[in-house]
Parts: structure tokens; C-alpha cells; sequence
């Protein structure tokens, strides 16, 4: 179906450009619509599939993150419980061990005074022994040596014993007595 | 003074009209004559269909640069047109259509500047009016399925918010506007936005040959500069083709958003 216009020349024919060619119209339409059901049941489908696989991955990812996240935070804080845990077992141990440590010093040096006070006194009762003996001793050597150097030196004996030994005794007494 | 008439030998040169739009046919099977602006439209709907399909069905994660143009390309009329204008939770059904819509009118209006195709196919206005009767149909049946037949009408034709004598004014125009001259003016818009650049287009390139060939030697330069502001014109038309079929699109998802509204 065409119409044709009359030239203004008058004569000439030239189409209508407004009158539709019907072939035309059917074609586009069912190219139209071919392309429109294809771009509805392969291409939109798969772009929306696309953006929602692309959404899931993303916000999979994220959520996998915070999982992570969250694990490495509570091992954290286990661990640090942990580790406070191991520094107050060590404090508590150390302040058993220093006082363990005082009370072992303190023992030992009971011990070690009373076993010095120990020696002293078994020294000392020795040595007054001892003294006692050499003075015992030497009253008597000292008596008779004295009564013999006197002697020799009188010329006579004085074998008056009771007297000697008086006399030895006032004397050694005096001695003391200046000491 | 030598006249214009005597420098441009005008009785020779037979500028284009609407007969250059009327091709011979390719090809013929039978009596059935297989004219160019056919074959055009199956090849865009195969070249949209075979861009779209190879690149959603990689389905990559990460997109390669296929994957990525058909994504960009997806994404503009799916957000930019559908979602923005229709909305809401059921602009998804939409999308296909207005998909093929804007992606089939691109490349058709782009096949005027493809070189050894150079026609647009909408310059034949029987398919701009099958894609404009196409658009009315989709966009008052939604509207009917939604509203009902009365409630659609009532919707369309009544403006909210106006009572008394002025209704007996508004009413008729707005059903007008709404439903009656809405197809025509879409399918007119895109046909003749096609039909007048590429008469234009040939004009300069044809006159722009004519003066070279048959001017005289001051008028031939003038056949080279209509050769550069042909060059000027085929870029400006580039920018008309997307603009056509991005408000054809538009135009369409307004349409039925229109139609899909509650309240005019």
C-alpha cells in the first residue's frame, strides 16, 4: 500500500514519507518481539543472577570476616585471660617462695645463734675449768716454790708447814686482791 | 554583480527529497521484495540479542570487559530508566522490554552513521509506528490491569485535585494528551528526527559534490566547506540517534509509570 503525493511540478509521483509500509510494521514487530523474548528469558535473568550471586559472595565475604573477626577476638581475650591468669599464679608463687625464704633465714638463724650461744657456754664453762685448774695448780706449785725460794734464800727451812702455808695464803690472797 | 543564479547552476542539481528514502529492494523472494530498512532491523536485533547473551552468560564474579559493557549498558536502562521512573517493587517487570526497546533504537538510529549501511531504519515510519502502537498497547494495558477499564479512564482523564466547570474543559484534553496523542507523537519524535538528519546529511554531501564538480571556481570551495559542516552534522546526528532513543525510552517508562500511579 503506498500513496504517492503529486509533485509540485505537478506530474512526478514521490511517496508519501507518512504512509506506513505494512510490511514494514509486522517486521519490526516481530523482530521486536523476538528480541524481547530472548533479552526476557536468557539476558535479564542471567544479569539478575549475576547481581544477587555478586551480592551473596560480597556479603558472604563480609559476614566470614566478622566470623574471623570475632574468633580472633575471643582467642584474645582467652588468652590474655590466661596470661593474667599465669602472671598472678607467678606473683602468688614468688611471695610463697620469699616468704618461705624469711622463714627459713629466720629458722636458720635461730639455730645458728643458739649453737653459737651453745659453743660460748661450752667454752666458757672449759676455759673457767680450765682456769680453776691451772689456779688450783698453781697455788700449790706456786706455795711450794715460793716456801722453797724463801727458804734457800733464809738459809733455813722453814718446814713449818702450817705456817708457810699460812703465810702463802695471805700473800696469794693480797695478789688477788691487787688484781 | 554576478548573480547567485548564475553562479550556482540550480536547474542541474536535484536536491534530495522523500524519494530517496524509497530503496529498491535488495532482494526479492518470489514476488515478496526484501527492501534494506528489513534486513536492518533483523540484524540489530541479532547484533542486541548476540552483544546482551554473550555478556551475561559469563557470569563472572569479577567482570571481564564484555561482561562489564553489557553490565554498564544493563545497569543504565534498568536503574537509570526503569527503576528511577516506574520504581518501586514492580519495575523489574519492565526492564526486558525497555531494554530491547532502547538497545533496538540505538543501534537501528546508529546504522545512519555506519558506514556502507549510512540509512537510519526509523526513517521509514511504518516501524516507528510499529514501536510507538507497540508502546500504547503496553502502556494502557498495564494501566487497565491495574485499575480496571473505568478507574484506568477515570485516572488518565480526570486531574485530582479540580472540581466543578473546569472538568468539562480538562477531561477531553486530558484524554487527549494521554491516550490519544501520546503514540502519535512518540512515533513522529523518532521519525522525523531520523528522516530530516538524514536528508540533511545527504544534502550536503550531495550539493557539496554538485558545486565541486559543476561550480564554478568560486563556488567550489564552497563545496568543501559543505563537505566539513556534513562532518559537523553527522557528529550532531550521533547525539540526535542516542537522544531519540533515550527518550523514546524515557517516554516509555514514563508512560507506564503514569499508568501504574495512583493518583494523576
Amino acid at each position: 500500500m503506498r500513496i504517492f503525493l503529486e509533485d509540485a511540478a505537478g506530474g512526478a509521483h514521490v511517496p508519501n514519507p507518512l504512509m506506513p509500509e505494512w510490511v514494514e510494521v509486522i517486521i519490526a514487530l516481530v523482530v521486536f518481539a523476538l528480541l524481547y523474548l530472548a533479552i526476557k528469558k536468557w539476558v535479564v535473568p542471567a544479569f539478575e543472577k549475576t547481581y544477587a550471586e555478586r551480592t551473596a559472595a560480597i556479603e558472604g565475604g563480609l559476614q566470614a570476616a566478622e566470623t574471623k573477626q570475632a574468633e580472633a577476638d575471643a582467642k584474645l581475650a582467652e588468652l590474655d585471660a590466661q596470661l593474667g591468669e599465669a602472671r598472678h599464679e607467678a606473683a602468688r608463687i614468688r611471695e610463697e617462695a620469699r616468704e618461705q625464704g624469711a622463714a627459713i633465714v629466720a629458722e636458720l638463724r635461730e639455730q645458728g645463734q643458739a649453737e653459737s650461744a651453745r659453743i660460748v657456754e661450752h667454752g666458757k664453762a672449759q676455759i673457767e675449768a680450765e682456769r680453776q685448774q691451772a689456779v688450783t695448780s698453781l697455788r700449790a706449785d706456786v706455795g711450794a716454790l715460793a716456801t722453797t725460794l724463801a727458804g734457800n734464800i733464809v738459809g733455813e727451812s722453814l718446814d713449818d708447814d702450817a705456817r708457810s702455808t699460812r703465810v702463802v695464803e695471805r700473800f696469794l690472797s693480797e695478789l688477788e686482791g691487787a688484781n | 554583480m554576478i548573480s547567485a543564479a548564475s553562479l550556482i547552476r540550480t536547474e542541474s542539481f536535484e536536491a534530495p527529497g522523500p524519494g530517496i528514502f524509497d530503496l529498491p529492494p535488495v532482494f526479492s523472494i518470489g514476488s515478496f521484495d526484501v527492501t534494506k530498512p528489513m534486513l536492518q532491523l533483523v540484524l540489530a536485533g541479532v547484533l542486541v540479542f548476540g552483544f546482551f547473551y554473550l555478556a551475561s552468560k559469563q557470569r563472572a564474579m569479577v567482570p571481564g570487559k564484555l561482561q562489564f559493557a553489557g553490565e554498564s549498558g544493563y545497569n543504565f536502562v534498568r536503574n537509570s530508566i526503569a527503576r528511577d521512573i516506574i520504581g518501586g517493587h514492580d519495575f523489574m517487570k519492565f526492564v526486558p522490554y525497555l531494554l530491547a526497546t532502547f538497545f533496538f533504537l540505538l543501534i537501528n538510529n546508529f546504522f545512519a552513521s555506519t558506514p556502507f549501511i549510512q540509512f537510519p531504519t526509523f526513517s521509514r515510519s511504518g516501524i516507528a509506528y510499529a514501536l510507538a502502537g507497540l508502546s500504547w498497547i503496553i502502556y494502557n494495558a498495564v494501566g487497565i490491569h491495574k485499575h480496571g477499564f473505568v478507574g484506568y479512564f477515570k485516572l488518565q482523564s480526570v486531574p485530582s485535585g479540580i472540581k466543578g466547570p473546569m472538568l468539562l474543559l480538562l477531561v477531553p484534553l486530558e484524554f487527549l494528551s494521554n491516550i490519544l496523542v501520546r503514540p502519535v507523537t512518540l512515533a513522529l519524535r523518532l521519525f522525523c528526527n531520523m528522516f530530516a538528519g538524514h536528508i540533511l546529511l545527504v544534502l550536503f554531501a550531495t550539493g557539496g559534490h554538485h558545486m565541486l564538480v559543476h561550480g564554478s571556481a568560486l563556488i567550489k570551495p564552497v563545496g568543501i566547506l559543505a563537505w566539513v559542516l556534513a562532518i559537523a552534522v553527522s557528529f550532531l546526528e550521533l547525539l540526535v540517534q542516542f537522544l531519540q532513543a533515550y527518550v523514546f525510552t524515557l517516554l516509555n517508562a514514563m508512560y507506564i509509570s503514569g499508568a501504574l500511579s495512583d493518583e494523576h
